[in-house]
């Protein structure tokens, strides 16, 4: 028996359906409908209300593992919107944004080289200031413009980002797990 | 057995009709046991006052097992038959155990898991493990004077679900209604969080005697919210005793040492281990089995230095949890210190190094984590006061995947993904015309499925052929609060299906689990249909009480039919309840729990529509 699950996340939630979540009332939201559906609340229920709490919390994990993450929301929204961000089939990029990955790219292979984790810091901080920004353009083509093909491109740019910075974060792992066992001797070569 | 007596619902039950619930730290070196009495968490004592009981259990040739202290004082004498430290064994395999060295058992290399050859027979590390529950129980049973309701057992966060189940199997065998696992990090965040009313994000460093884990909590307002957690389910204070032994083994010239030698060393290191926490140098004096008396000696710095390795290697996960949970050091507002391992200085000062605060350490480490356990057994058991609603959201620690062509995995189910969680993904077929598919359920981080730990295989027949590619496979994982994982896979065009519960590869079949419970009573047939009796009867009454209560909150949303059909249900069970055939019991049971299904989906419907149109209207005037 499937429970009934005809909302989607945002009303799940009680949120409106938008972009624009408020992250304090996405938090609230999602505590209190555990606090109702958690299987810890049915642990000496019969089983038939065990398995419908097992189906519930984890429909309400999902929902706010999706709403709380900018580029899964964006997704999830326009799949609403019926419309989907092709990030397997459509990988065609501006040619401004290509040449702009491929400087990050070569950033971080620079970084990891020269095992230099403050210039790869440097890197992270431009990228944030770029997801920043692009969040906003997100905003407004999920909001009043309803520039639904916009959003599937930013998604798509996005989701770049998203793998430049795992690749900043195994790079300052590398550099740290070095730095930490055992402690290298200071190369001679190396410049203060 | 006393019936159970239930209160009005809302109504919280009568102090003296409180359902008996206890937490069990199922522990590398020590196991305990805790319950909630006048509601404070307490450890329970043995006849002597011990809480811990060494995880020690010795099988003798004639039949007899002895577990704990009695074990532990002729664990030299007899090292092949009395095994410590089961738990590096639950769901694992034999190249798996090799890496612990030296161990005195005559490992054999049983389908899946290891078994252990001793003098009263083949036993899995799960029945080894299921005596020293078994122990625990026979403990609270007649310390809180009564049969138990339920347990809650801890297991490391970083266990897998081979470990996982394998635990959960153990204490099936010992007897226990296993209320939920729980990891052990996540039960001493409770023990603490509801100690000192915290708020806020704190980081719990459990190093115990075989296992590490670190996870990353926030807390808000009542609810524990794991981000992540990190750690190795194969490093813990038993790797410092063998560091010492050595460390002497080499000094001495004993390379090849005996099992009762082996034995012998680690015990004196073990000793000096535990004094350098507190002196700067301790000594040992051990008689080998050829009669060579050895004065063992130790420094703390010489001791610090040989086991840098082992402080090291606690902080990689560290830093991978925070990494995972996206936080830095200076984000974190507590350190909790759990395991008897983390009184050793050097480690403490590491931690505090790292953490740059000094940890708090005010439960004591070696109790913490069962005092969590029995507060959560105790509000799962439904012994909540009122407003006592306090709520868990853990993990998974490592991520779930299948292979895929190549020997590749493909993640399905990341690792700190909050439980319960639920992911499909669709896969094709490779060749034309394919008719089934191999479907190999793996967990770990790695790339190469070889580099995983492989959790179950089974495959999907009666695909109908297609070209390559057109078949449309969604496989389902679902992990569930316990942390267990269940797998089913289904073709999409046709709806063929199949499903899995995954146990094969490195667990225990539920035939091998029956005909081990089976074992584990050596009483007539009369006593364990008796006892098959008394469960059903508690399972029964807690069913009709919930149903009942339920009916009296929702009954308006059933039909006249609907209603009737439950009624009779429920009718048809209290009938069978005052039989004595456990088995037309556990029918009527299983009969009420399906036709009660629609009505519990139905009631959480509306709990839900009620909740969103409170808010709605509590908004309307802040707007």
């Amino acid at each position: 028996m499937t429970p009934e699950f005809s909302r989607n996340h945002f009303e799940l939630l009680g949120l409106p359906v938008s972009f624009t979540v408020d992250a304090a009332a996405l938090d609230d939201a999602y505590r209190e409908l555990q606090g109702r559906v958690h299987p810890d609340r049915f642990a000496s229920a019969g089983e038939a209300e065990r398995r419908v709490a097992m189906q519930w919390a984890t429909r309400a994990n999902e929902a706010y593992r999706t709403l709380r993450n900018p580029i899964d929301r964006a997704r999830y929204l326009l799949g609403l919107k019926g419309y989907d961000t092709g990030e397997e089939s459509n990988t065609a990029m501006p040619p401004d944004f290509l040449m702009q990955q491929m400087e990050w790219r070569e950033s971080v292979e620079e970084g990891r080289a020269r095992r230099d984790a403050a210039a790869l810091e440097a890197l992270r901080r431009e990228i944030e200031a770029s997801r920043a920004e692009m969040h906003a353009l997100l905003a407004r083509a999920l909001g009043g413009e309803r520039n639904y093909d916009a959003g599937c491109s930013l998604v798509r740019k996005l989701r770049f980002l998203d793998k430049i910075e795992a690749e900043i974060d195994d790079a300052v792992e590398t550099i740290l797990e070095g730095a930490t066992t055992p402690r290298p001797a200071r190369s001679a070569k190396g410049s203060a | 057995m006393p019936l159970l007596q239930i209160s009005e619902p809302g109504e919280s039950p009568d102090p003296h009709q409180r359902r008996l619930a206890v937490g069990i730290d199922l522990g590398t070196t020590h196991s305990l046991v805790a319950t909630v009495r006048s509601s404070t968490a307490e450890c329970l004592p043995d006849a002597q006052g011990r809480v811990l009981l060494p995880s020690i259990v010795r099988y003798g040739a004639d039949g007899g097992v002895e577990v704990g202290y009695g074990a532990q004082a002729k664990a030299a004498d007899d090292p092949a038959n009395t095994i410590a430290s089961v738990k590096r064994f639950m769901g694992r395999g034999v190249a798996d155990v090799a890496k612990y060295g030296a161990l005195p058992y005559r490992f054999v290399d049983a389908p899946g898991m290891v078994g252990i050859e001793t003098a009263a027979g083949l036993r899995s590390p799960v029945q080894v493990s299921a005596e020293i529950l078994k122990a625990l129980r026979a403990r609270a049973e007649e310390s809180l004077g009564g049969d138990l309701f339920g347990a809650v057992v801890t297991v490391p966060a970083y266990f897998d679900d081979a470990q996982r189940q394998a635990t959960k199997d153990a204490a099936r065998i010992a007897g226990l209604n296993v209320l939920r696992l729980l990891n052990e990090p996540t039960a001493a965040a409770i023990a603490y969080g509801l100690d000192n009313a915290s708020e806020g994000t704190f980081a719990i460093f459990d190093l115990g005697g075989g296992t590490f884990d670190l996870s990353i909590l926030k807390l808000t307002r009542g609810v524990f919210e794991v981000l992540s957690t990190s750690g190795d389910s194969a490093l813990g204070g038993d790797d410092f005793d063998q560091a010492i032994a050595m460390h002497w083994r080499v000094a001495h010239g004993l390379v090849d040492a005996s099992g009762r030698d082996t034995r012998r060393l680690l015990a004196a290191a073990r000793g000096v281990k535990e004094r350098l926490s507190t002196e700067e140098s301790a000594d040992a004096l051990v008689t080998l089995t050829w009669g060579q008396q050895l004065h063992l000696k130790l420094t703390r710095a010489e001791f610090e230095d040989i086991t840098a390795p082992l402080i090291q290697k606690t902080l990689g996960p560290t830093r991978k949890a925070l990494r995972d949970a996206g936080l830095k050091v200076a984000q974190i507002d507590g350190v909790v210190l759990v395991g008897g391992a983390t009184r050793m200085p050097h480690l403490q000062r590491a931690v505090e190094a790292f953490f740059q605060r000094e940890p708090l350490r005010n439960l004591d480490p070696e109790q913490v984590v069962a005092l969590g356990a029995a507060i959560q057994a105790n509000a799962l058991a439904g012994n909540r006061a009122p407003g006592d609603d306090w709520l868990l959201l853990d993990v998974i620690p490592l991520s779930l995947g299948l292979e895929t062509m190549g020997g590749l995995v493909e993640k399905v189910i990341p690792r700190n993904s909050t439980i319960p969680v639920a992911r499909a993904q669709e896969f094709t077929t490779f060749k034309d015309g394919q008719t089934a598919m191999a479907i190999h359920v793996v967990q770990g981080e790695r790339e190469l499925v070889s580099d995983c730990r492989s959790l179950a295989r089974f495959e999907l027949r009666g695909i109908p052929p297609m070209v390559a590619g057109a078949a449309r496979i969604a496989v389902t994982f679902q992990v569930d609060a316990d942390g267990l994982l269940s797998v089913s896979a289904r073709e999409k065009t046709t709806g063929i299906g199949a499903s899995v519960v995954v146990k094969p590869s490195y667990g225990l079949t539920d035939d091998e689990v029956a005909a081990m419970l089976r074992d584990g009573f050596d009483h007539a047939q009369a006593d364990r249909d008796a006892r098959a009796l008394a469960e059903q009867r508690v399972e029964a009454e807690g069913l009709l009480a919930a149903i009942r209560g339920a009916l009296a909150q929702d009954g308006d949303i059933l039909s006249a039919a609907e209603r009737e059909a439950l009624d009779a249900g429920l009718a048809s069970l209290e009938a069978a309840r005052q039989g004595t055939d456990h088995r037309a019991l556990k029918s009527a049971v299983e009969a009420l729990n399906r036709a009660s299904e629609s009505f519990a989906a139905r009631r959480m419907d509306r709990s839900v529509s009620r909740a969103l149109a409170g808010r709605r209207v509590d908004e309307v005037p802040t707007k």
